[in-house]
């Protein structure tokens, strides 16, 4: 387990190299640069050559990068160029508002996919199997965009039962309990959509995972003894089938972000993706890459820490 | 004597035929890939079965100009709020946001198999370095690098295809470098290398074409997925810009709430265009992954 996990951390870490190499790149690429957006245009040539020194804008692209690199390691991103704020911070102010959402969405979208994993494998061909089978192609096959609009258009504007969009009601000072309960009433629509825009992966992960354990010989056993059905499932299918299930969790979280962005900026949601979108506006590179690098680690670590979890948990994992 | 022969080949089915079968079998498939050739023949001839210009102001026969009209007699899905057939655009968007599509996963197809094919069949730091770095760029959410790098051109129609297009390649290049992997051991590949041929040679004639079956499914999803992108890209403002219409910024008008509510001719049928195309390419690709896998017949 031990050695799994050191290399696996190895990996990462060179793929997180490269993932900054990557994100310094395209930053260069970027038409431009710091200087001719943040100074005056009237200031001489000399003056300007002079500043471009001082910060270090004449030297080489390596030196540029490991000086970038430095200051990232510790924790400076760079500062936006629409209003020299610091990315970091612009970063962690808005990531409150997206873990909330990322996070109610994620607890949804896993026990969903649980249930109707574990359903349809328990009972393939019925009904609810094919009704899963329906979600998820629904579910992979519907643009966000348009799903979240058909919510909007049905249930805030024509049933009035959720707001149409935002993170609280602000005209009321809020408090206590009834601001939790505001709080989810703004959550219930855009969770929705990024619920079942994800789960569709994982059902049928899920669904396999399930089907192949209720396959397994211990299985035979347990039902030969007389367990009942529905601890056959929950002891001995589920339990041995939850663990291919933690992994995706790594693979589903890149998507789950790509989907975070467009309901974040339909629901008018204060979070990461609509600041990217924001900065991708206003041509704002350092922020919109600082977002791509955070996302990118945030990414990373999960997925690290997905496969340390399984290496924990199950003693047969050996690397390789 | 003939009718020997004619046994045989009943016994030794080609597996295109069976695969065709399996296909065949797969009910939603089957009608998906007919809407889907519906889909692309109304994209193809899109001038003849547009009613209006798309462009333009539409003039019905009666001389009847329209603004934010709802859908009536004259104009089928209503006009827009310059006073053009939503119909006329859904039909030319379509064109458009197919085009991106099959354009996008054809090129992520193609550079993920060249990479692929040489990753798998070199080996060592060549394989090394191009999966670290495959797995670096999937390690973005593709939508923030893919928006990220659409903010440093001039949006049209090529980027948007470029951009979607050299992002996505990376699921192709993991499946590619496995088959290539497996093959590498495979007998006729063996032989090739005894004959001496050179390793292009063995990898354009031996290893892609056997690669062909998982990368054809690979590529399906690819054209679903490219979809969703353009519209997603459009949608935002980044894409496909107007005049030219696609699905995705034929969508765009519907973030304002007053045209959300009141006027739903006008981003319904694109959104269900893009949701039924989707929906018809993954059930194909779907019916295609049972067909030419042999394991579940």
């Amino acid at each position: 387990m031990l050695p799994f996990i050191t290399r696996r951390l190895i990996q990462s870490g060179i793929v997180l190299i490269v993932v900054t190499f990557l994100s310094f790149l395209i930053m260069n690429l970027a038409p431009g640069n710091a200087m001719q957006t943040f100074i005056n245009p009237r200031i001489p040539p000399a003056e300007l050559a002079a500043a471009e020194k001082a910060l270090g804008l004449d030297q080489p692209a390596p030196v540029q990068y490991f000086r970038w690199f430095r200051a990232l390691l510790q924790g400076n991103l760079g500062y936006s160029i629409k209003n020299g704020q610091s990315v970091t911070s612009l970063i962690l102010s808005r990531l409150g508002p997206t873990l909330l959402l990322m996070g109610s969405a994620f607890t949804f979208m896993f026990l969903l996919a649980l249930i109707l994993g574990v359903i349809s494998a328990a009972r393939p061909y019925s009904f609810l199997d094919y009704f899963s089978t329906g979600i998820a192609f629904a579910g992979i096959s519907i643009p966000g965009f348009f799903f979240a609009l058909t919510l909007i258009y049905v249930f805030a504007v024509k049933l009035h039962w959720f707001p149409t969009s935002g993170l609280q009601t602000y005209q009321q000072e809020l408090s206590g309990l009834s601001l939790i309960i505001d709080r989810a009433m703004h959550l219930v629509l855009p969770v929705t959509v990024l619920t079942l825009t994800g789960v569709a992966e994982l059902v049928r992960h899920v669904r396999s995972a399930v089907t192949e354990a209720l396959s397994q010989d211990y299985v035979r056993t347990a039902k030969g003894k007389g367990v009942s059905e529905g601890n056959v499932l929950r002891k001995h299918a589920l339990r041995n089938s939850w663990l291919p299930i933690i992994t995706l969790i790594g693979v589903a979280l890149p998507r789950f972000f790509s989907g975070s962005v467009i309901v974040e900026v339909i629901f008018a949601w204060p979070g990461m993706g609509r600041l990217l979108v924001d900065s991708v506006f206003a041509r704002d590179y350092p922020v919109a890459m600082g977002i791509n690098l955070f996302a990118a680690v945030l990414v990373l670590l999960g997925s690290l820490l997905a496969d340390s979890l399984y290496a924990v948990a199950d003693p047969r994992v050996k690397y390789e | 004597m003939s009718s020997l022969s004619a046994s045989s080949t009943v016994k030794t089915k080609k597996p295109r035929n069976r695969a065709l079968k399996h296909f065949m079998n797969h009910r939603l498939a089957v009608i998906s890939g007919v809407l889907l050739v519906l889909l692309v023949i109304t994209a193809i001839f899109a001038p003849y079965l547009a009613p209006y210009d798309p462009y333009d102001l539409a003039m019905s026969d009666t001389g009847m100009i329209a603004f934010e009209a709802p859908p009536s007699k004259e104009f089928l899905l209503g006009t827009d709020g310059i006073g053009r057939d939503v119909l006329s655009r859904l039909i030319y968007g379509g064109r458009i946001s197919l085009t991106i599509g099959l354009v996008s996963a054809t090129i992520s197809i193609v550079v993920g198999s060249i990479l692929g094919v040489i990753a798998g069949f070199y080996g060592r730091w060549f394989d090394t370095i191009l999966s670290r770095f495959a797995d670096a760029v999937s390690t973005f959410p593709a939508l923030f690098l893919i928006l990220t790098v659409s903010s440093f051109v001039r949006p049209s129609i090529f980027n948007v295809m470029a951009i979607i297009g050299l992002l996505s390649w990376m699921p192709t290049f993991r499946l590619m470098r496995a088959e290539v992997l497996r093959l590498r051991a495979v007998d006729f590949v063996e032989s090739a290398h005894a004959l001496g041929a050179r390793g292009t040679r063995i990898m354009a004639l031996h290893l892609l074409p056997n690669a062909v079956a998982p990368i054809i499914v690979q590529a399906t999803l690819g054209v679903a997925e490219a979809i969703l992108t353009e519209s997603a890209l459009s949608f935002l403002g980044l894409g496909v810009q107007q005049p030219i219409a696609s699905w995705g910024n034929m969508l765009a008008d519907a973030r304002n709430l007053t045209v959300l509510q009141s006027q739903p001719w006008l981003w319904l049928p694109p959104g269900a265009a893009i949701f039924l195309t989707v929906l018809s390419i993954n059930f194909m690709g779907d019916g295609l992954r049972d067909a030419i896998n042999p394991k579940k017949a």
